[in-house]
């Protein structure tokens, strides 16, 4: 495959801009010269950058492609000025998009633009007018700073004010680029004057004509050079009758174009659509044009004269997004970060909302979240959301002084933030962004820098009392830094969020990596725009929620993430079988239960449950994240924790006393053995087989030395020659509690109504650790000297296990028919099974009992399709019946 | 025309892969860092792995010998930071002409080695010059938009320093990469063509920027094509891409880069993309049949590795290379 590239005219802003013989005309934006535009030049020398910008995006808007930047003023500083400008446009990357023409007759002040333009900007202009040395030496600089340039038809003896001198300057200009300083061709533009016409002047009668011969002879004599001009000065002389003025312009620019001027500094706002031009005073401009009368000035004059002060309609056109919603015109100000109408819309806000600070909250966030979308889906770039953030900041600005009022006059930050780039990584862009969304925000902001060590981090964040800690990082290594930076917090006990951010960071690194290692909220955000809004949350003062959420969702995502595996690598079912979790039958403990066969606690007395509740849980139904009994005392839940308690304890009491909720259990010990590999028989007395489990096997791949595990692994298997035990047992503390949630919610208590179910479920789960240990000590006894807290239990330290169907080692919810079947579950205690096979009474908990010592919690992740086929065929049913069931646990 | 400039006319020029992380597997300590010339230096040394040059001058050589035994033609010096503007976060500014000097000549060294040993294949180094830890044309405060943390001529001046040391040491072409603002890139053009005019010499140069996401944008907000257009003005060996992004997702830019430039052109890709942990974990099988996609297509001439890749990525690369013809190119006059 070969390339073909042609050497067309390119330049570059942030997109780049090729001079096609298809281009038609590149319209140069001519409104940011100083000597062009009394506004423009008032706003530069009164320093008001920002309002200048708003002339270039003006321009931009307008559909200039290049955009002419002139700062040529006797009153001006001007290298201070165009260095100024130019670092303004290219932090605005809506205007950035083009590229510059850097105008000046003055060398350094030329030399100073290219100095700051990171794209390939034209020259305007230079000329053989000091002579061939300085031309030259200007023309090589031009080249190494990588500009384009405008030759102005220009030498030692003057300007060029005829044809012949015209191509007699363009052709020793280009001689010399291209053969002496070897300039490429392209990216010559030759400007070979334009001068006004009907000026009463007989030598200016031909300027027009002699421009259109000039440019077409350098297109056909001076290969890949283009022209370009300044097409108003055309109509100089008709200043003030701005009809005759566009429609000079648009006729001079229609027949330059023709004959091959290719870009030009025009005003988009003084031209006539050239097909609209009233034909009577066409015909007038076009004979002045190319001179076809002795009286075409004249007749053009009295034309003129009939026009005159008909003032053309130019009510500024309103900018269509101004038509939008409150909500819209905020949103487009943040996202396009146009700070011109942020106050009146904020203001607009203001008044609509209760307190200014909902204006913060709301209209701006909104916007912002938006910013954030766009950012973190690559539709925005860095430079524009810093823009966003700084009309956020001119948003805040405004709105200071109102939410001070509020406040009492005092001057409050919202909070104090330390950021800092960790040890060994210099990157600090993403935090420098970071920290001024923030200050943005009202957020005091206590920056270290870069290679910041971790004893300073921590020490500056207990000395200056900061509320949270921001780290950043590019390069890898950092995320080990990180890593230690976080325990380095856990030393020092802080007790403050920490926030992860950097290119390489991740959420899945920081939930394995850093969350664990610091027992405080941890958050990853990876992008500047979030920041505000997470780290508005975790300052907020009843957050204790959204930090819990935040521990459980990493939580929670690090479980998955470490099941999940790094490869997502599943073994056939045959090949995990072969690596399950093995057990040493021959040397193993297997105890014989002291009772084997079924038992049932009919009217078990409640009260003996009150020790065994777990009441993290119960605090957790109600919103309310904390563990007890710290949370009862915890600074921001606790009054509403303890009061809480208060009423659950006396509905526990009216419980108890009234015996408004009745226990039963149905539990049962069996002879059990493990037969290919994952099914477990049971057997009754004479040994004949009484029911069969079906276990599920681990298929992700696991680490060398790590088994597949399933339940099945932690009994015997027949061929072992031992026999095994297993149990299986059912609890409900259900019964009442429906009838009586009921009876509440007719008196509209609709708080005791939640509370006696909550306490219900509770006091279920207190039923089944009871009933484990009583199983573990009593009745299988192979734990009779076990001596646990309720708080060990809790933490599950008791020998052997009990998991439930349905939960994560045996998700198969099937099992629990089987149960039923074998414990006559519905018969013996009345706990019925849904057809989703959902337990009732709900405050219920059926599962097995695994007495062995070895046997051990565990999560069964994914299987694949192989597993589920042999199962559907151990269970009797479909395929699809078994991936119904089993869904969730299915691989992609 | 010089050696190198005739060989990739012939064929296609593997490029070498990662020196940082071959030096992460030699878990070098402060110490080491420090060499005895070191030992006392005030600040913190580790991290500073151009100083490696000095101190662990073998480990240097050892991983270029690795490269070009991994068939690379061409590898880059350990000068990736070599300029007064990087090397001040260590304190070392002084020491940036010694730095490049010696790595030049440690990796100019083997590559004659490997020359003198089988002379049909001639092996050269590319004196690497990184973006610098700063913009020049973006502003570190957002406060202050129009601030400049770097000049041009700051820029400008440090480069100079760095491009005559990696002359003075012998490399056999320049290598400007990692271009994440151009006008950084601009800078360093702009001093290579100082020294070669003050010089009156021609030294081949490379350029290689980065599209730093799925934007498709360098850092500093620029497109393919308008990076393209700001940095050919210069006539270049090759202008590519590196970095931030692996062989398959970089091929797009490289397409858009390959079709609209009449230099020739280069690719060094990281091993993937970095996984959660930041490590590369794309096994050189992979990436070989992401760059043989490229070569399929012609789209280079010079092609090499960036972070994440070994010896053995490049040898894999060296591989398929051999079998395709280099990227063509007509300029339509």
């Amino acid at each position: 495959m070969s390339r073909v590239v042609s050497k067309y005219l390119t330049l570059s802003g942030l997109e780049s801009l090729v001079v096609t013989p298809e281009s038609n005309f590149i319209n140069v934006g001519e409104r940011t010269n100083v000597t062009g535009s009394r506004k423009f030049l008032r706003l530069i020398k009164e320093e008001k950058y920002n309002e200048a910008l708003e002339v270039a995006r003006h321009q931009v808007d307008g559909g200039a492609q290049i955009l002419d930047v002139n700062m040529d003023e006797g009153m001006l500083d001007g290298v201070y000025a165009m260095t100024t400008f130019l670092n303004l446009i290219a932090s605005e990357p809506d205007i950035a998009r083009i590229p510059i023409m850097i105008d000046s007759s003055k060398w350094e002040i030329i030399e100073a633009g290219l100095k700051v333009v990171q794209g390939k900007c034209v020259v305007n202009s230079i000329s053989l007018k000091e002579g061939e040395a300085e031309f030259i030496r200007q023309a090589k600089l031009v080249k190494r700073y990588g500009a384009a340039v405008i030759v102005m038809a220009f030498d030692e003896v003057g300007q060029a004010d005829t044809y012949e001198r015209r191509i007699e300057i363009c052709e020793r200009s280009y001689n010399i680029l291209v053969n002496v300083v070897k300039f490429p061709a392209q990216d010559i533009i030759f400007d070979p004057n334009i001068f006004p016409v009907a000026t009463g002047m007989e030598e200016h009668r031909k300027n027009a004509l002699d421009f259109f011969y000039a440019t077409r002879w350098i297109r056909e004599n001076l290969p890949y050079a283009n022209v370009s001009g300044g097409v108003s000065n055309v109509s100089f002389s008709f200043r003030g009758n701005n009809t005759v003025r566009e429609a000079m312009h648009s006729s001079f620019l229609f027949h330059a174009i023709k004959n091959g001027m290719n870009l030009g500094i025009v005003n988009p706002t003084m031209l006539e659509v050239y097909d609209e031009i009233d034909k009577e005073l066409l015909q007038c401009v076009e004979d002045v044009l190319f001179d076809r009368r002795d009286d075409a000035t004249e007749r053009l004059l009295d034309f003129a004269e009939t026009v005159k002060g008909q003032k053309k309609e130019s009510i500024e056109k309103v900018l269509e997004w101004r038509n939008g919603t409150l909500q819209d015109r905020i949103t487009y100000a943040l996202v396009k970060g146009i700070d011109a109408f942020i106050i009146e819309d904020v203001e607009e806000a203001r008044l609509a909302s209760e307190k200014p600070i909902e204006v913060i909250e709301g209209h701006l966030m909104i916007g912002m979240n938006i910013v954030g979308d766009l950012f973190g889906s690559g539709k925005m770039f860095l430079p524009q959301v810093v823009k966003s953030a700084r009309v956020m900041k001119k948003a805040v600005a405004y709105l200071q002084p109102f939410i001070e009022a509020e406040k009492d006059g005092k001057q409050e930050f919202s909070g104090k933030i330390l950021m800092a780039t960790v040890k060994g990584d210099v990157h600090d862009i993403g935090k420098n962004i970071v920290s001024v969304v923030l200050g943005c925000n009202n957020y005091e902001i206590v920056d270290l820098g870069v290679m910041v060590p971790p004893e300073k981090i921590v020490e500056t964040a207990i000395k200056e009392k900061v509320d949270i800690i921001g780290l950043s990082g590019l390069i890898t290594p950092s995320l080990d830094e990180m890593a230690y930076v976080s325990k380095e917090m856990q030393k020092k006990n802080l007790n403050i969020p920490l926030i992860i951010g950097g290119a390489t960071t991740s959420r899945a690194h920081t939930s394995v990596k850093i969350a664990p290692n610091y027992s405080y909220t941890v958050v990853h955000i990876n992008d500047a725009s979030r920041a505000v809004t997470v780290v508005g949350n975790l300052l907020q003062k009843d957050n204790k929620i959204y930090k819990e959420q935040i521990r459980e969702e990493y939580d929670k995502f690090r479980e998955q993430f470490l099941k999940r595996g790094r490869n997502k690598e599943y073994l056939p079912i045959e090949e995990a079988r072969k690596n399950k979790f093995k057990i040493d039958w021959n040397s193993t403990e297997i105890v014989e239960p002291k009772q084997l066969g079924i038992q049932i606690l009919e009217d078990f007395d409640i009260t003996l449950l009150e020790d065994y509740i777990d009441w993290s849980p119960f605090f957790r139904s109600w919103d309310l994240h904390g563990k007890y009994p710290q949370i009862l005392k915890d600074e921001i839940v606790g009054n509403q924790a303890s009061e809480l308690f208060k009423d659950a304890q006396e509905l526990l009491k009216r419980i108890f006393d009234e015996k408004l909720l009745k226990a039963k259990a149905v539990f049962g010990l069996f002879p059990a053995n493990t037969i290919n590999d994952d099914d477990l028989e049971l057997y009754d007395k004479s040994g004949n087989i009484e029911s069969t489990f079906l276990t599920l096997r681990q298929q992700s791949r696991k680490a060398e030395g790590k088994p597949n595990i399933g339940l099945a692994d932690f009994i015997a298997p027949k061929d072992s020659g031992k026999q095994d035990y297993i149990g299986a047992f059912c609890v409900s503390t259900g019964f009442g509690a429906a009838k009586l949630a009921k009876e509440f919610e007719e008196n509209h208590d609709d708080y005791n109504a939640i509370m006696i179910k909550a306490l219900a479920d509770r006091l279920a789960e207190a039923f089944a650790e009871y009933l484990h240990k009583e199983v573990r000590t009593k009745y299988w006894s192979y734990a009779s000297n076990e001596s646990l807290s309720n708080e060990e239990l809790i933490k599950e330290h008791y020998k052997g296990i009990r998991p439930a169907p349905g939960y994560p080692a045996c998700p198969d919810h099937l099992e629990k028919k089987t149960i039923w079947k074998l414990l006559n579950v519905k018969e013996n205690i009345g706990v019925e099974l849904t057809d989703s096979l959902a337990m009732w009474p709900a405050a219920s908990v059926s599962g097995y009992y695994f007495g062995n010592p070895e046997a051990r919690y565990f999560g069964l992740g994914k299987i694949t399709e192989d597993q589920v086929k042999d199962y559907a065929r151990r269970r009797g049913i479909s395929t699809k019946e078994a991936k119904k069931w089993l869904n969730p646990n299915i691989a992609d | 025309m010089s050696r190198i400039e005739q060989e990739i006319n012939k064929h296609i020029l593997v490029l070498d892969g990662a020196m940082g992380t071959m030096l992460q597997e030699y878990n070098f300590t402060e110490q080491d860092f420090r060499g005895e010339r070191f030992k006392d230096y005030p600040s913190s040394l580790k991290g500073n792995n151009d100083l490696l040059s000095i101190t662990q001058p073998q480990a240097i050589a050892d991983v270029h010998r690795k490269y070009f035994e991994a068939g690379a033609d061409i590898v880059e010096t350990n000068t990736f930071s070599g300029t007064t503007i990087a090397m001040a976060d260590y304190n070392m500014e002084d020491l940036v002409y010694e730095l490049n000097y010696e790595s030049a000549k440690i990796a100019k060294q083997v590559a004659e080695e490997f020359t003198k040993a089988n002379p049909e294949k001639p092996r050269f180094v590319a004196g690497s010059i990184g973006p610098t830890n700063k913009t020049a044309s973006l502003s570190p405060d957002v406060n202050k938009p129009e601030y400049r943390a770097i000049t041009f001529d700051e820029l400008r001046i440090a480069y100079k320093q760095q491009v005559e040391a990696l002359i003075d040491g012998g490399v056999d072409v320049l290598l400007v990469e990692t271009i994440f603002d151009t006008l950084n890139a601009k800078a360093a053009l702009f001093a290579i063509e100082e020294v070669k005019e003050d010089r009156q010499i021609d030294m081949p140069i490379m350029v290689s920027g980065t599209i730093t996401d799925a934007s498709g944008r360098t850092l500093s907000g620029q497109t393919v094509e308008a990076f393209l257009t700001s940095v050919s003005h210069i006539p270049l060996l090759s202008v590519g891409f590196n970095c931030a992004l692996g062989a398959e997702q970089l091929k797009p830019y490289l397409q858009r880069l390959s079709d609209k430039t009449e230099f020739f052109t280069s690719a060094h890709p990281n091993a993937g993309l970095p996984n959660a942990f930041g490590e590369y974990d794309q096994t050189p099988r992979q990436m070989q049949q992401f760059i043989e996609d490229y070569l399929q297509d012609e789209l280079v001439n010079i092609i090499g590795g960036c972070c994440g890749t070994s010896p053995a990525h490049i040898k894999a690369i060296a591989e398929v290379a051999k079998n395709y013809k280099p990227r063509k190119i007509v300029l339509n006059v």
